[in-house]
């Protein structure tokens, strides 16, 4: 099929990007907003030949996917906020079994059952990861429709690569939204790619054990380096960013996903009302954080401003990254709360006044 | 000379590590002899549980996946789905498939997933030192009711192949024993049945082991089996309580 440009939905993008990477199997639960995948699933899959299925829970669906990545498919789920919380124990499963899945993750407001709108409250769950143990996850934050479709086919490759879940984190809005996109080809996946480990047919070959249970003394301890080797190594290849108009900067913006469009505009409302210039590092993968490129561009400046719409959980990161080279502020939204282009570029200008870093909660005063 | 006895081909040369007189060490060799039976050795994928069974895998010479507590039918439908060619099961305890798990067993058989359920009923959670099973018997002591379980506080019995019988997708369900020659046979008979149902591709199947937990129950190993008969019997009724292949289906539990 010919890469043309149509108009499409985030969810569906998502959907139909997977396919074209070669899932062949979806398992998921409903939850809002980002029932269009399932549903969208629901006929493509049989289409293509693959399993789709509507599990009775989060958990039941992570597993099934732990099951059919056990099997050597492309599988996947996805869901948002209160579902990743069921499926985070699944992952850590997967993480210690060594399995690659692909999990779309559509933000909604948090805690509790929160909110539906978009936000980017479950950053510290995707990155630290809510289930047990010591585990990593990539975690790729797109923040257009186009790159929905990029960074689901490119976290598909990612998690094989490295034999380890890989997510993709968009939200409420980024999911909902119609923007025009290309649609990818069809990638040639075989299914016999992970012959050499997957469970199946075992003839002429010993046996597969798929496992993260070991309980001798020492033995668990020597499997966990191994996987920190596999996540340095992952630090070290997969930090990913954009940088946007950051080398004549006065205040250099880090904001990620639909946080990151609001801040594009904010640069050009800077531009046209004067007196301060913005510049963005728009991280790309949030694990591992492209903490490289921020320890460089410190040593150059001095002003940095976090917009995130979650309490200052990516401040931290910023944080760790900027390492007490330069001052780090926080402009916060949180419960579905946007940051407007004035409340950027209103914090820039107080932040680059100020002789301390400022946190800013326009939702506190 | 003929050799009428040996290991099964599908069992792996470490010896059992399950406590004597324990049931799953006798519901293991009968898998593996029916596996053997049937040939499909090499097709087979066996998901491994949470509880005394933890370490399932090791016992025998095939695929296997370890699977978190409760979730082995969804791991098993996730391998299925994708590898229809395969037979895949699960070997499951009480507390594994009748209360963390009750979801995934519920809805795996309703959806008439192909896998076959070995759930091996012994009444109490042995792996982690004798506390309550969804099938304490009423009256029947363990660590976590020391004064016997109360039905008013914990009710009853949960009574898996009843539950099941209802259910669409279910193609085979039958309750069997371990504690006798006999009811090994007719175990042994049941396990072939079901994985011969699973292979036909008609539907979810589970074999319902009752199995002595000497330790468990804190008793000598030969008590225990007799306490399985007098005490477990009643209230688990052996039998067929559903068989696709059988015609009509059957009115509750038959001997």
């Amino acid at each position: 099929m010919a890469e043309e440009r149509s108009l499409m939905k985030g969810n569906e993008a998502i959907a139909e990007a997977a396919i074209r990477a070669g899932c062949r199997f979806f398992a998921g639960y409903p939850i809002t907003p980002q029932n269009e995948i399932p549903e969208y699933m629901s006929w493509r899959m049989p289409e293509v030949g693959g399993t789709f299925i509507q599990s009775e829970s989060e958990l039941a669906a992570i597993n099934m996917v732990y099951g059919a990545a056990s099997a050597g498919a492309r599988a996947m789920t996805s869901s948002s906020g209160p579902g990743i919380s069921l499926k985070q124990e699944g992952l850590s499963y997967m993480c210690g079994s060594e399995l690659p899945c692909f999990l779309a993750n559509i933000v909604r407001g948090g805690p509790g059952l929160g909110n539906i709108a978009g936000a980017q409250s479950d950053y510290f769950q995707a990155t630290r990861g809510g289930g047990h143990g010591d585990y990593r996850i990539p975690v790729f934050v797109p923040s257009t429709v186009q790159e929905l479709i990029d960074l689901t086919m490119l976290a598909f490759e990612v998690a094989d690569r490295y034999r380890n879940p890989a997510m993709l984190m968009g939200d409420g809005i980024l999911g909902q939204m119609m923007e025009p996109a290309v649609m990818r080809k069809m990638v040639d996946y075989d299914p016999k790619a992970k012959a050499s480990w997957a469970v199946g047919d075992a003839s002429g070959r010993e046996r597969h054990v798929i496992n993260s249970v070991r309980l001798a003394p020492g033995t668990l301890e020597t499997h966990n380096i191994r996987l920190l080797k596999k996540y340095r190594e992952i630090e070290e290849k997969e930090q990913r960013f954009e940088l946007f108009e950051v080398d004549n900067a006065d205040v250099v913006i880090i904001a990620y996903g639909t946080g990151a469009r609001i801040a594009k505009s904010a640069v050009a409302l800077a531009k046209t009302k004067g007196n301060i210039r913005l510049g963005i590092i728009r991280p790309i993968t949030v694990w591992p954080f492209p903490k490289k490129v921020i320890r460089e561009i410190a040593a150059k400046k001095e002003n940095f401003l976090v917009v995130e719409m979650s309490f200052g959980q990516m401040y931290e990161d910023a944080l760790l990254s900027v390492c007490g080279k330069a001052k780090v502020s926080l402009l916060a939204r949180t419960g579905g709360g946007l940051p407007t282009e004035e409340e950027i570029v209103e914090t820039a200008r107080r932040a680059m006044a100020s002789k301390e870093s400022i946190e800013v909660y326009p939702a506190l005063d | 000379m003929e050799k009428v006895f040996a290991r099964p081909e599908s069992l792996s040369k470490k010896q059992f590590t399950y406590c004597p007189g324990c049931g799953h060490s006798i519901i293991h060799r009968l898998t593996a002899e029916v596996i053997d039976e049937l040939r499909i050795r090499t097709r087979t994928v066996g998901v491994a549980s949470v509880g005394c069974s933890v370490f399932a895998d090791e016992f025998f010479d095939f695929d296997f996946v370890q699977a978190a507590h409760g979730r082995a039918p969804a791991v098993a439908v996730g391998v299925k789905r994708v590898r229809p060619d395969c037979v895949v099961f699960t070997h499951q305890g009480d507390g594994d498939l009748a209360s963390i798990g009750t979801a995934e067993m519920i809805h795996s058989a309703n959806r008439g997933e192909k896998i076959t359920v070995i759930f091996v009923n012994n009444a109490i959670y042995g792996m982690t030192g004798g506390q309550m099973a969804p099938t304490t018997l009423v009256g029947m002591k363990t660590t976590t009711c020391p004064d016997g379980r109360n039905p008013e506080l914990t009710g009853y019995p949960l009574r898996v192949c009843e539950l099941l019988s209802g259910l669409g997708g279910v193609a085979y369900l039958e309750r069997v024993a371990v504690n006798s020659p006999q009811n090994v046979t007719k175990a042994r008979h049941a396990l072939k049945k079901a994985f011969e149902i699973q292979i036909e591709g008609l539907g979810f199947t589970l074999v319902e082991l009752l199995s002595q937990c000497p330790t468990g129950w804190a008793q000598r190993p030969t008590e225990a089996v007799k306490w399985l008969e007098k005490e477990m019997r009643g209230y688990f009724p052996l039998g067929v309580f559903k068989d696709v292949t059988a015609g009509a289906p059957q009115e509750g539990a038959k001997e």
